[in-house]
C-alpha cells in the first residue's frame, strides 16, 4: 500500500474540470486509489465522490494506493498533483 | 438589437410508474446511458473543433458523470428496490445529487448543480426518445430561455444568435462562460424582470452593462447603432493594429507596453495590443488584506502574469508601499511628509525580510516567462547595489534548494527623483533598464503635491524642468547602452508623443485602454 499526501495549490480547488482529469487519471490506475480530505473519503475513480470532496486550496489530499502497480500508479498520481492542481 | 425568441427546451414529463421486471427496464437504462454518452460525445468533438480543449473539458465532465457508479448505482437500486420506470429513477437521482452540490460551500461547486441536472435530463430524454429540440432560427435574433444547459449553447449557431438573456444562471455557469468565450454578448439572472419578455418583441442587449431596453423607441435605436458601430470600427482597428512594431526611421523600436496593477489585467493588456507588461503594480498583493502576503502566495500571481504573456517582457516593480498607500498591519511610522518618507526601497533595504520574501517569489516567478524586475525611489548607486547584493542571495538560496529561476534576469530603475535623474549617468552603469515614473518625478522636481487641488495648475508634467531631465535621462541611458521607458501617466500625453519619439524613448506604458490611441498616433508620426 502506497502513501501520498498533496496539498492542493490551484486558487479554485478540486474543482470540476481538474477533478474530472483526476478521475480519469485514476481510472487508468490498475491499483485501488482512495482519496481522503478533511475526514471524508471517497473512491477516486468515481466523479461524484472526489466533488463531494469539496477540497480547496490548501487543503490536504491523501491518496491510498492498493495493487500489484501501485509503484508506478503512485507515480502517475503524484506527477498529475504537480501537473494540475 | 434583435427580435426575441422565447426558447422552451422538449420538456419531458416524467411519469412515474411501476415495472413487473426490473431487469429490462434496467437494460432500457443502460441503453438509454450510451446513447446520451453518444450525443454528448458528439457535442464534445463539436465544442472541441470551436473552442478548444478548456472549454470544451465540460462535456467531458458531463460523460463521466452519466457513467459514473455512484449516479448509475443509484437509479439501479431504485429500479430494483421500488419497482419504478427508469426515467423517474433517474429524476430522482437527479435531484438528490443536485441537492449535494446544492448544499458544498463553495460557489462554484454549488453552480455544479446545474451539470447534473443536465445530465438527468438528457438521459430522460433519451429513454423516452423524445429528440432533444433542435433549435431552429430562421434569422438572427435574440434568445430568451429561464435557462440553458452547456449542450444548448454549444450547439446554438453563433450566426443567428444575435445575443443570449435567461433568467436563471450566473456569471460563472458553464453556459455563461461559453457564451463569453463564442463572443455572443449575454445577459443572465434577470430574475423576475424576465417576466416582462415577449416573443417577437423588438429589444436591445448591451452585454457590457447588462441592461435589456424593450421595444426601444426610434431615438435609442440610433445611440445603439451608433454605439454599436464604433465599437466594433474600435475592434477592427485594433485587429489591424494588433501585432504591429512602432519603428522609426533609424530603425529604433519602440514597444507600447500596459501599465497594470492585479495580474487578471493581463487579458486586458493583451487584448488591446500590448507589445509587454511595463510596469506591474505588486502592491495589489499587500493592500486590503490584513497580513502580509506569503512566498507562495505571490509566486503564484507574478506566475499567472508570466505565463499570461509568454515571450513578452514583464516588468514587476518591487513594492512601493508607504506615502498615500498605507498599510495598518505593517507598522509603518506617522509621517509629517508620507510623499518624501519612509517608503518603497527604502522600506525594502531597512526590512530586508519583506525585500526577500518578494524577491524569492519574483525570482521563483522568472522560470515561467520573460521577467524583469525594477526597484521604485531610487536616489543612489548605493541604493542599486545593495539591492542587487540581495537578490545575489536570494539567486545563491534558491541555487541550493535546486529551484529554478531564469539566469538572465534583467534588473532596472524607476527614475522618478531628481537625484536619479542627475545621477543618471551613473546609474546606467548599474542597472539593465530604466523606467521613467513621470507623476512622481514631476511632483518632485516642481516640488508640486500632485494630490493637491489647489496647485493643480502647477503640476505640470510637461513643463521644461521635467522634459530636461527626460532627455538628459535618456540621453545616459542610450550612452550606456540601456533601454530607456516611460510608465508615468504622461506616457499617455498626446502632445508628449511626438517629443518622446524625437528623445528616442525605447518603451511607452501607458493603461490598456490607451493602448491603442498611443500605437495609431505614434505610426502616423515615424
Amino acid at each position: 500500500m502506497q502513501k501520498y499526501t498533496y496539498t492542493i495549490k490551484d486558487e479554485e480547488g478540486l474543482h470540476a474540470r481538474p477533478a474530472g482529469l483526476l478521475v480519469k487519471c485514476a481510472q487508468k490506475c490498475s491499483s485501488k486509489v482512495t482519496i481522503e480530505c478533511k475526514g471524508h473519503s471517497a473512491d477516486a475513480k468515481r466523479l461524484f465522490a472526489v466533488m463531494g470532496l469539496g477540497a480547496g486550496k490548501n487543503d490536504q489530499l491523501t491518496f491510498s494506493i492498493e495493487g500489484p502497480k501501485e509503484d508506478t500508479d503512485c507515480a502517475t498520481l503524484k506527477s498529475f498533483c504537480t501537473a494540475h492542481l | 438589437m434583435g427580435q426575441l425568441v422565447l426558447y422552451q427546451p422538449g420538456q419531458v414529463k416524467v411519469e412515474k410508474y411501476a415495472v413487473e421486471d426490473a431487469e429490462s427496464e434496467i437494460q432500457r437504462l443502460k441503453e438509454a446511458q450510451k446513447e446520451a454518452v453518444n450525443s454528448l460525445n458528439k457535442v464534445y468533438l463539436q465544442s472541441l473543433k470551436r473552442l478548444g480543449e478548456k472549454d470544451s473539458m465540460i462535456f467531458q465532465i458531463h460523460m463521466m458523470m452519466l457513467q459514473d457508479e455512484d449516479y448509475t448505482n443509484s437509479i439501479l437500486d431504485k429500479i430494483r428496490q421500488e419497482n419504478v420506470n427508469a426515467e423517474y429513477a433517474v429524476q430522482e437521482t437527479g435531484k438528490e445529487f443536485a441537492e449535494r452540490f446544492a448544499q458544498m460551500d463553495s460557489e462554484y461547486m454549488r453552480g455544479r448543480k446545474a451539470d447534473v441536472i443536465d445530465i438527468s435530463r438528457r438521459l430522460i430524454q433519451c429513454l423516452a426518445q423524445k429528440d432533444g429540440t433542435k433549435f431552429c432560427l430562421d434569422e438572427p435574433s435574440i434568445i430568451a430561455a429561464d435557462d440553458l444547459t452547456p449542450s444548448e449553447t454549444m450547439q446554438l449557431e453563433k450566426s443567428k444568435v444575435l445575443a443570449i438573456l435567461t433568467r436563471n444562471g450566473s456569471r460563472t455557469a458553464h453556459s455563461a462562460i461559453l457564451s463569453r468565450t463564442m463572443g455572443i454578448p449575454s445577459v443572465v439572472n434577470l430574475g423576475d424582470d424576465f417576466q416582462k419578455l415577449r416573443d417577437g418583441m423588438n429589444v436591445i442587449v448591451n452585454g457590457t452593462s447588462g441592461d435589456v431596453l424593450l421595444e426601444p423607441d426610434e431615438a435609442a435605436q440610433n445611440t445603439y447603432q451608433q454605439s454599436r458601430e464604433e465599437y466594433v470600427r474600435n475592434r477592427n482597428e485594433l485587429k489591424q493594429l494588433l501585432g504591429k512594431k512602432i519603428v522609426t526611421r533609424d530603425g529604433r523600436v519602440m514597444s507600447v507596453n500596459a501599465n497594470i496593477g492585479r495580474p487578471t489585467d493581463a487579458e486586458a493588456a493583451l487584448e488591446n495590443g500590448a507589445d509587454g507588461i511595463g510596469l506591474f503594480r505588486s502592491e495589489f498583493l499587500y493592500m486590503e488584506r490584513d497580513s502580509l502576503p506569503s512566498e507562495d502566495e505571490q509566486f503564484h500571481a507574478y506566475q499567472q502574469v508570466l505565463q499570461k504573456m509568454g515571450d513578452k517582457p514583464v516588468i514587476i516593480r518591487t513594492f512601493d508601499i508607504g506615502a498615500d498607500k498605507q498599510l495598518p498591519y505593517l507598522d509603518l511610522p506617522q509621517e509629517q511628509n508620507p510623499a518624501l518618507g519612509y517608503r518603497a526601497i527604502r522600506i525594502c533595504l531597512d526590512r530586508t525580510e519583506l525585500f526577500k520574501t518578494q524577491l524569492r517569489a519574483l525570482f521563483r516567478a522568472s522560470a515561467f516567462g520573460n521577467l524583469k524586475i525594477m526597484f521604485p525611489m531610487i536616489i543612489s548607486v548605493e541604493e542599486v547595489r545593495k539591492a542587487k547584493a540581495m537578490i545575489e542571495e536570494v539567486k545563491a538560496e534558491l541555487s541550493k534548494e535546486k529551484i529554478a529561476f531564469a539566469p538572465d534576469v534583467k534588473i532596472g530603475i524607476m527614475v522618478e527623483t531628481p537625484a536619479a535623474a542627475v545621477l543618471s549617468d551613473e546609474l546606467a552603469k548599474e542597472c539593465d533598464f530604466f523606467s521613467v515614473g513621470t507623476n512622481d518625478l514631476t511632483q518632485y522636481t516642481l516640488a508640486a503635491d500632485r494630490t493637491n487641488g489647489k496647485i493643480a495648475g502647477i503640476y505640470n508634467q510637461r513643463h521644461p524642468a521635467v522634459l530636461k531631465f527626460l532627455e538628459m535621462t535618456a540621453k545616459n541611458a542610450h550612452a550606456a547602452g540601456i533601454p530607456f521607458g516611460i510608465c508615468g501617466e504622461s506616457a499617455a500625453d498626446p502632445e508628449l508623443t511626438s517629443f518622446y519619439l524625437k528623445i528616442g524613448v525605447d518603451e511607452l506604458s501607458v493603461a490598456p485602454p490607451s493602448i491603442l490611441g498611443l500605437k495609431k498616433r505614434a505610426l502616423t508620426m515615424i
